[in-house]
């Protein structure tokens, strides 16, 4: 029987070691696993890199993970949302290292590396500072810049409904990264409002289905 | 020495909006660019895209209502339309990079007369680098309009031959709208005139814009409302 339910959030995120990579779902506040990214922060795994749109704001959530010293390297499109005090301060202080990312590039990279694709051509950043160092090839007239794909050791996400095989819906846009981090790590743990019985959630509503996924919690667990 | 005549913000918004065709769908930035949107006529069903997967967005919403699972770019808790749609986030880039939005509105730190643009970073030492959606935007809209103040606020010109800044894309830009004028970005030509602020000399823009200037066969006058 396959069932993917973590009984709790401390034991959803008990694999995760010191020096891993961690993707974080949501923009902004919007899609933000928080009840996961506070029982990584009580697990006190370390010498993280974090992979997250944004770098956290206020004092909690991601914020705090950074504010606690645990994350080594942050991967993000952008870090500088306004209320992002503790990563502008890590930064300045040159504790934290800075790998940024244009947004879509960020997503097409997770994309790529769940998908097992290899490097790819975008257009965005040519003739930008994002391509220094990079190949860059003319295709049709238009300019393009080699990219690698992103991958990561765990993904922490916001869904919605989950069922025991991690089959998931997400709410509004709180979909936003979830789907492409789900395939992109090597364990997705995602946090869920509900979770429903086995075959409750239409198939064709499932957005990320069970493949991806490697253990569901509910937030309250 | 007299203050030179200038559009208000909210003008500048109305004549943006103004230029945009009925059925497009375009995405909308920070700064004056979030103030187009109130000026956009509902008849001409025009569909606002936030980068976060949302397509078909309407007005903020009010006081304390709202979901926290949706928001725009700007991190504000929003509406949405009737037919409105959400889809995840490597799929709305895929709009953005794909050539699908007809149009994306943003602000800019500085443009180039090649159509160069400037607008995530000033280079600066303690400057908190940020990227976001921009590149992606400006690489793949077909239209980027930039609307934004025709001078910066040390009064040096953000219109110039060449960007100083750190590039968000490289021959992009296809219009400017200032609270000095309406400039299209004409390969070839540059920057070319096609509406100026009432009561504004042709000489007053081109003291304030660091690249020369054409003008188009026909420039409009913009009153001040």
């Amino acid at each position: 029987m396959i069932n993917k339910i973590a009984p709790t959030l401390r034991d959803a995120v008990a694999p995760i070691t010191d020096g891993a990579s961690v993707m974080i779902s949501g923009f902004g506040d919007s899609g933000l696993p928080r009840e996961l990214i506070d029982a990584l922060i009580a697990h006190g795994a370390g010498d993280l890199t974090v992979i997250s749109n944004n770098a956290g704001t206020g004092e909690t959530g991601l914020a705090r993970l950074l504010a606690l010293g645990r994350v080594r390297r942050m991967v993000c499109s952008y870090p500088k949302s306004s209320g992002s005090v503790v990563f502008a301060e890590l930064y300045r202080a040159g504790r934290i290292e800075l790998e940024l990312i244009p947004q879509g590039t960020m997503l097409e990279r997770m994309r790529a590396a769940g998908a097992g694709l290899g490097p790819f051509f975008t257009p965005t950043g040519y003739g930008t500072s994002v391509a220094e160092g990079k190949e860059q090839r003319i295709y049709d007239g238009k300019g393009f810049v080699l990219e690698e794909p992103l991958a990561a050791d765990f993904a922490l996400v916001k869904g919605y409904h989950a069922d025991r095989w991690g089959n998931l819906t997400y709410r509004l846009a709180g979909r936003g990264f979830g789907p492409v981090m789900c395939m992109a790590a090597k364990t997705a743990i995602v946090q869920v409002d509900d979770i429903v019985p086995l075959g409750l959630i239409p198939p064709e509503s499932v957005v990320t289905p069970g493949i991806f996924i490697s253990r569901v919690v509910r937030k309250d667990a | 020495m007299t203050v030179p005549p200038k559009l208000s913000r909210d003008r500048v918004a109305q004549l943006t909006a103004a230029d945009i065709a009925p059925g497009s769908y375009i995405n909308i930035g920070l700064g004056i660019p979030t103030l187009v949107a109130k000026y956009l006529d509902p008849a001409k069903e025009i569909v606002l895209h936030s980068e976060n997967g949302i397509l078909g967005l309407e007005g903020l919403a009010e006081g304390d209502e709202g979901d926290e699972d949706l928001i725009n770019a700007s991190k504000q808790r929003l509406q949405l339309v009737r037919g409105s749609s959400i889809v995840e986030q490597a799929l709305s880039f895929a709009m953005m990079r794909g050539g699908h939005l007809d149009a994306t509105i943003l602000g800019a730190f500085q443009v180039a007369m090649n159509g160069d643009i400037a607008s995530w970073s000033t280079g600066a030492e303690d400057d908190i680098p940020g990227i976001g959606g921009a590149m992606d935007l400006v690489v793949g809209a077909r239209r980027v309009i930039v609307v934004m103040e025709h001078l910066a606020r040390d009064g040096r010109p953000k219109l110039l031959s060449a960007c100083t800044y750190p590039l968000t894309g490289k021959g992009v830009v296809t219009n400017i709208y200032t609270d000095m004028a309406i400039i299209d970005v004409v390969p070839g030509r540059g920057f070319v005139v096609r509406g100026i602020a009432e009561g504004l000399s042709r000489e007053a823009l081109q003291a304030a814009t660091d690249a020369p200037l054409a003008y188009a066969d026909e420039v409009a006058v913009l009153s001040a409302r």
